[in-house]
This record gives structure tokens, sequence and C-alpha cells, in this order.
């Protein structure tokens, strides 16, 4: 069964088993580096993406629920040579270790903050805290959202 | 290339992309040869070959700044490529906080820089008819001020031809322009953008997909596998069954998960678990091999003389490393030849035991490193590796694998479970007259070694031995001092050894075999040990009604022991107070602080933390608002990168003090995923961190990646002790934990 997809604006046919998760879809078929698989069951974050503007967790999201979506992921905000604002501010506050965890980081934190632009502190901390760095770079990416939030502002 | 356009270039197996620079070989190249570790082209660009990886840990940038110091270069000059088996020189492993003490002190990647560079003033000199002492280096050119030649010149894409020489000077840190500044991670950009490849994009043209089965309790084994269970499954290439490995190979990732979810596999029972609730006290009674650390042979005599003993048993659990990737490999096994791709840490000992697995000759198999996430430790990557390299030769292509969440934490290597008994003995004035530690620990298997592809689950499976574990005791008289597992405090003083003043010591360790796969995890036995010293220093500083950071002064002799701790307290504004303090409420939400130092390793990287926490004493809950952190770790190579690990070491050890713990039943381990084994996460009430660095620039490199976190719980549990006048002794202070010492008191 084909599934069409558009992922960072480009339109994908895929030929796959409907029930295959979607993230397989990307970083298989699509060979996308930016969603990760962390554990498959949705509780890390580090396969997320973008639909609707909503943080989803294509690791437990089947390409049948997902059929025909407009999917971003975190290679469809910036490049390396022109990183998007939230991206660019991650570099400036040197938010990594490993890096592993920043797609699910990063993601989850624009989607909240693009639908909520005057989140308080207490809310960010919030809206990150089913998202796992097990670096534990905590203390800089809250920084480097929290300098992203007020540049959105 | 740099490092990243290497790595992409690896995904999509571009293999001999640098034939112009170096040949591929059999062997690695040796470490007594600049030409090992030092490449300079016709162009004038500089690759450096280094034994130590990047883990997420901030090494590749700190090695680039070495070679551009001691070349005299840009950062941006100097391209770096790591753990290639077939490229890089051998330095075994990178674990235990040892690149820095491994290649910026006298030997390998900085001395072989500084040969380098006295080579080419040599070449310089003759080229340009000057004297050596009228030349200087800059910018990747040699001259007079008048005349110059460029390295690209003097080398052309030709060899050193030249051994590592011991005399070569280095550069020293006052004359230092690329080391000891803070240095972006050059990674960051590809990393926020999601192109950076991890180990889990690496993509081999005509690359299958395998998973493993594992067996559903400890110690059980095959009895049959039914493979009509899954036959005529879409794109189901093979079941693969060798011993107690089974893994299936597929087409595709997500119908290789399908077939080993319904492969019909019978097993035997198992081994009967232990209790979980009774298994500190069943730790006690398993036969042992003991280690005496230290003995001054009449530490029995110096208590029964005490004015006053103390005695206290402290817990750690098992703990994972619960990397946040579910481990991932490639293989590629074709007929008499192997490349692995592989996120471990130690690339020529899985060289040599995968060739054991596979029954190649070694110098056919090639283990080429690709990152993973932070493994903090020997996490699935190794075993991974097998199950790729093993599904690879079944099918005579190259296998995936990728381990899922549950077979990642129910059989990683976890960090032991310690039970730690403390005494000691005061004397009149209030000091420590001596001191008594014994601890029981249990061990099974570890990072496998050169021979031990058996030290983890998938060699095992596969029949390989797990190196044997033989009771001993008595333990054999203590042999030289070493405190490399922290097991010796730092109060004693060990024969004019260790960083102590007390002279009265007894250090002795038992260890047990484990049910559980155990290795090193960040900060293998220090941080248990750390957290029973600490926190039991905490405890005489208590009896003797002195001020924790005072009474530490009194039984520390080391300098710089003395200047990190003094260095946390001044940062920390820590005034001496009563202490126990005096009628606190014992309700309500109350504050306290604690102090913990260590000499990490016993010689690598002094260090000292001060936490400020909140206890909820209604909930049990516990909020750090502040980590003060001193470090003293010799020349600072990158500011900014050890700040990064400083604080993330502080937060790790955090997660772990207030919630990890690995959980089993009667048959199996039941903490397999994020829900059950509980990690702190991104947003939580996250405290300062405030690092203060302590710049040595005449001493050692010593390590910087495991100071915080060897520290923290004791640090935690001591300022929980301020506030409440209630002490935890085990790990990790859970609010159940915390309300039950609360309600002890």
């Amino acid at each position: 069964m084909s599934i069409s997809l558009k992922v960072n604006g480009r339109m994908h046919s895929l030929d796959l088993d409907p029930d295959t998760p979607l993230l397989y879809a990307l970083s298989d078929d699509l060979a996308l580096n930016g969603p990760k698989f962390g554990c498959g069951l949705g509780q890390c974050g580090a396969c997320t993406v973008l639909i609707k503007g909503q943080a989803v967790r294509s690791c437990v999201t089947t390409l049948k629920a997902v059929s025909g979506a407009d999917v971003t992921t975190l290679e469809g905000l910036g490049t390396p040579e022109k990183p998007h604002p939230i991206q660019q501010a991650f570099i400036t506050e040197q938010a990594a270790q490993c890096g592993f965890c920043l797609n699910g980081v990063i993601l989850t934190a624009k989607a909240y903050l693009d639908r909520n632009p005057k989140a308080t502190d207490a809310q960010i901390q919030q809206a990150m805290s089913a998202v796992l760095c097990r670096c534990f770079t905590s203390s800089r990416m809250v920084r480097a959202i929290q300098r992203y939030a007020k540049e959105a502002k | 290339m740099n490092r990243r356009e290497f790595l992409q270039a690896s995904g999509v197996l571009i293999v001999g992309f640098n034939a112009t620079l170096r040949a591929q070989t059999a062997m690695s190249p040796s470490l007594a040869q600049v030409d090992s570790w030092l490449v300079i082209a016709a162009d004038g660009s500089i690759t450096a070959y280094s034994g130590k990886e990047e883990l997420g840990q901030g090494i590749a940038v700190a090695q680039q700044q070495l070679v551009a110091e001691e070349l005299n270069v840009p950062f941006e000059r100097v391209k770096l490529i790591y753990c290639d088996t077939a490229q890089t020189p051998d330095q075994a492993h990178t674990s235990g906080s040892q690149s820095h003490p491994a290649n910026f002190n006298h030997d390998n990647l900085g001395q072989a820089a500084a040969t380098a560079g006295e080579a080419l003033l040599k070449l310089a000199s003759e080229r340009l008819g000057l004297p050596v002492s009228q030349l200087t280096a800059a910018n990747g050119s040699i001259g007079n001020g008048t005349r110059s030649v460029s390295y690209g010149q003097l080398l052309g894409g030709k060899k050193f031809n030249l051994a590592l020489s011991t005399t070569a000077k280095r550069k020293p840190p006052s004359a230092w322009t690329v080391l000891g500044k803070p240095i972006n991670n050059p990674d960051l950009p590809a990393l926020v953008t999601g192109q950076f490849p991890f180990i889990h994009n690496v993509r081999v043209p005509g690359m299958l997909h395998g998973r493993v089965v594992r067996p559903p309790a400890v110690g059980a084994t095959v009895i049959s596998v039914d493979e009509s269970s899954v036959s005529g499954l879409p794109g189901l290439i093979k079941v693969v069954v060798k011993k107690d490995f089974i893994g299936v190979v597929a087409e595709k990732p997500w119908q290789a998960l399908q077939a080993a979810a319904k492969l019909n596999v019978k097993w035997t029972n198992g081994k009967a678990l232990p209790a979980q609730a009774a298994f500190y006290d069943a730790l006690r009674k398993q036969p042992a091999r003991d280690t005496m650390l230290v003995d001054s042979r009449n530490v029995d005599a110096s208590l029964r003389g005490s004015t006053a003993t103390l005695k206290a048993t402290y817990l750690h659990p098992y703990q994972m490393h619960g990397s946040l990737a579910s481990s991932c490999a490639v293989a590629d096994v074709q007929g008499s030849k192997a490349t692995l791709w592989s996120a471990t840490q130690a690339v020529w000992y899985q060289k040599s035991t995968s060739a054991a697995i596979l029954g190649l000759k070694q110098e056919n198999v090639r283990v080429i490193f690709a990152r993973g996430s932070g493994c903090y430790g020997v996490n699935g990557a190794d075993t991974v590796t097998y199950d790729a390299a093993v599904l690879s030769q079944a099918v005579g292509k190259p296998v995936r694998v990728q381990l899922t969440r549950h077979d990642e934490m129910a059989f990683e290597n976890y960090g032991p479970a310690y039970v730690i008994d403390q005494r000691a003995g005061l004397d009149a004035k209030g000091n420590i007259a001596a001191w008594d530690f014994e601890s029981w620990s249990p061990t099974l298997g570890g990072r496998p070694g050169a021979n031990t592809p058996g030290n983890v689950i998938t060699g095992a499976l596969l029949g390989f031995p797990t190196p044997g574990f033989t009771p001993r005791s008595p333990a054999p008289a203590p042999g030289a001092y070493a405190n490399n597992s922290n097991g010796v405090p730092s109060y004693l003083s060990a024969n004019n050894r260790g960083t102590g003043t007390i002279a009265s010591g007894r250090v002795l360790t038992h260890s047990v075999e484990s049910n559980f796969w155990t290795g090193p995890l960040r900060s293998p036995a220090r941080l248990q040990n750390t957290f029973a010293h600490e926190c039991f220093m905490d405890e005489l500083a208590a009896h003797a009604k002195a001020d924790p950071v005072e009474f530490r002064r009194r039984h520390l002799r080391d300098p710089r022991m003395l200047d990190v701790l003094n260095a946390a307290a001044k940062a920390a504004n820590w005034a001496p107070r009563p202490f126990p303090r005096t009628g606190l409420r014992k309700s309500g939400i109350v504050t306290g602080r604690g102090v913990a130092c260590v000499l990490y390793e016993g010689d690598n990287g002094y260090t000292s933390i001060i936490t400020e926490a909140e206890v909820n004493q209604a909930t049990g809950a516990i909020k750090v608002r502040r980590v003060i952190s001193a470090n003293d770790v010799g020349p600072v190579s990158n500011p900014m990168g050890l700040r990064n690990q400083v604080e993330g070491g502080a937060l790790q050890g955090l997660s772990r003090a207030l919630g990890e713990e690995v959980t089993w039943d009667e048959h199996q381990i039941t903490s397999v995923d994020w829900r059950t084994y509980r990690s702190l996460p991104v947003g939580f009430d996250i405290p300062v961190i405030e690092t203060v660095i302590v710049n040595r620039p005449d001493a050692e490199a010593a390590g910087a990646g495991e100071t915080s976190i060897t520290l923290i719980a004791a640090a935690l549990g001591n300022a929980i002790f301020d506030a409440t006048g209630a002490r935890l002794r085990q790990i990790p202070f859970t609010p159940e934990r915390v309300k039950a010492a609360l309600a002890a008191r």
C-alpha cells in the first residue's frame, strides 16, 4: 500500500506497511538524520516531528495515521549555514553534549513556544517535563529555550 | 575532509576516502611514530589521528586545540580522525577520564605534535639556511620575519619518518594561544539542524536490518526455536540461532521488529533471583573475593582507644547507563573480512573480540567508531556490535541492528550495587583517630577486554565464557598504595600516601558474583565509595560538633585538595555555624547546605561541591537550589568543555541520587523503560550551577568528566541532614525514603 507524505516541503510516496511507525519511514526510507530512535515507546522525545505545528512522537505514530500529512523534521527548520532562531539559540548557549536528544528538545520547545509565546519559565519547565537528555545538558538547554522565547517576542 | 564529512562518508561506505593521505592498514599504526598521529598534506592542512574518541564529552575539540597549539596553526586548520582500527593508533579505550592524562601530558598525541614541530623547524632551518634559533613558527609557516616557508612546502605530503621524541619541548601554558581558551563545539550547527550522522544513521548499500531475541529471564537458555512461527512474514530473510543467541534479519527494520516479536522460542526458566528487598543483606553472605586496599594494622586497637565510635551502613543500588539512544551497530561481514561500525568505547577490543566471535583473523576485521548517544560507560554499544556482526555473517550482507529499549535496559552492564559499612573513632579533641571501611559489591562481566567477548550478554549467549569469579578470603596484604576506585577515604594518610592525615585505617572490599551484568558506569565504584565516605565524614563532623568544611580541613594535608575545598566554600559564602543545627523545624519546607570533596581516582582531578537544597517535610520531595563546584584538573584545555562536563555530571548525578534504581522480580529485570527507570527530564527544578575553575597550568593534565558526578549524592545527602537532622544512607533519595528518615528522627 502506498502512503503519501509531505516531508520538509517535498512529497513522497511510500510503499510500506501502513502500521509502520512514521519514524522508520523517515529515518530508513527517507534517510533523514533528524528524528531519532530513543525508546520506541513515546517516552523520551528523540523521535519528535512537527505536524500542524504540534510535536508528534513519530516512533508511536503509524504511517496510516498521518497519511497525507505535512511533516516537518529538525532538518526542515534551518541549515548549518542558516539555522532557525531556536537552533541558533542552542548554538549560542552551547547547549549540547552528545546531541542525540536535541531533536526532541528543540522541536518540543518550538511547538510549545509557537503556540504559547508568552510562556513563563515555569510553563517552559512543564512543557519540557516529558523530554529526556541523559547527558543532562538541561540548564543550558533551558537557557537556549528561554533565549528563543525572548527573541521571538 | 572534516570529522562530520568523514562520518557522512563512512555512512555511505566510501572506504578509502583519504587514500591520498594514508593507506588503510590491517593493523593500527604504531604509537611510537609521529606519522601515526599526524599527516601534513601538500596544501598545509593537518590531519591528526587519535585513539581517543568523542562521546559527547568534548575531547575532540580539546585534541584539535592541542595539535593546533603545538604546531602553531589556527584551531580550524586541524582535522581529527579518531578510533578507526585501520587508521588510528591503538589507545585501547576511551574511558575513566583518561584521555587528557594520556594525550596531553608526556606521550602520545601531544608529544607527537611537539616532535613534529621540532622536525619542521629543523627542515625550515635547512631550507632557509638560517639557524633554528632565528626561526619562529606561526600560522603554519616558519620564518625569521623576512623569509618564511610553509609546512606544506616543507613536507609536501611526505612522511616524517620519525619516532616520538621524549625530549621534544612542549609549549608551556603561559605561551598558549589556542589551548586554555573557550572553544565552541564545531559539531553543533550540524547537530541542531539534524544533519549530524550518528551510528544510527550509518547506511551501507544493500544493508538489511536485524533484531535480537533475548532470554525472557536471567540465565534462561534456549530449548527450541519454532521457525515456522515466522515463516512467510513480509521481508523476513533469516532466523539465526547460535546456541542461546537468537536474531532475525529482514529487509526493513519494522519487519525485523515484528518477526522478532512473533518468533516462538521455548526457554528454560532461568535462575531464581533473590528478593530485591533482602538483596543488600544477601550480598554480605555470598562467597567473596576480598581485597585489602589499606591496612595500618592497628585499626582495632585505635578504635578501642577512641573516645567515641561511630558506625553507619550506606547502600547504593544497581544503576544503568540508560543511554538515550537504544544501541545500534552496522556490520558488513563478507567471507573472511569484516567491517564494523560501532559506538563502542574500545574499537581495538571490539576488533579482537569480534574476530573471535566471527572466527576471522584479527587483521581482517576493521572497526570504525561512529558516535552513539552519550554512553557514560559500557552501555549496549559493544554487545549490539556483536549482534550485528553475527547476523551479517549469517546472511553474508551488511546488517544494521538496533536494540529495543527493553533489550537495552534489561541486559546492559549495570553500575554495580554497593553495601558499605563505615566505622570510625574520634579522640577526645573530636579528631578522627581511626577509619575502618568494608564494602560488598556484585560483579559479572564488564568491558570486553582483548579476549573476553563473554563480558557482555551477546558473547555469553554465543557460548563465550564470562571470566570466572574466584572467591578469595582472607585478602592478601595490600599492594602499593593506589586509590583508583576511591575506596580509600580522602582523610587517610596511608603511610604518607593519600590526601589525608589519619594514620590508622583499614579498607577492605568484597567482590561477589552478580546476577546481572555489571560494568563501568560513569564514576564506577568511585561514586558509590565517595557517597559513603563523604556522608560519613559529615556524620563524624556532626558528632564532633564541628563545621563540616572546617572538620574536613583538619583531616586533609594535600594543598590542592584544600584549595578546591576552600574555593567552593568561598564561592558558596560558606560561613561556619553550629553543626548539627539546633532548633530545626520539623514541618514545612526547610533548607540546608552540604559539602563533599574528593581527589578523583586518587590522582585524576581535585574537586569539591557544595549544594543548597530544600526538603519538603510533608511530601519528602527534594529540590536542589544551588550547586557550587570547584575543580582543579591541572591546566584547562577548553574551559567551555570543562564547564559543560561539570554541569552535566552534577545534574546526571542528581538524577541518579534522586530516582534511579534498577529493579527486578523473581526472574527478570523490571526497570525496562523510562516509566520503570526514573530519570529526571529536561524540564525539572534545575539548580543554579556555579563552576569555579582552579587553573593549575604547571600541573599534569587530569580528567574532568567524572568529578562532579562523584560528589553530588554525598553533598546532597549532607544538605538534607543539615536541613532536617535526618540522615539518608540509601540511594536513591526517593520521597518515601526521605519521609521514613524524617519519621525516624
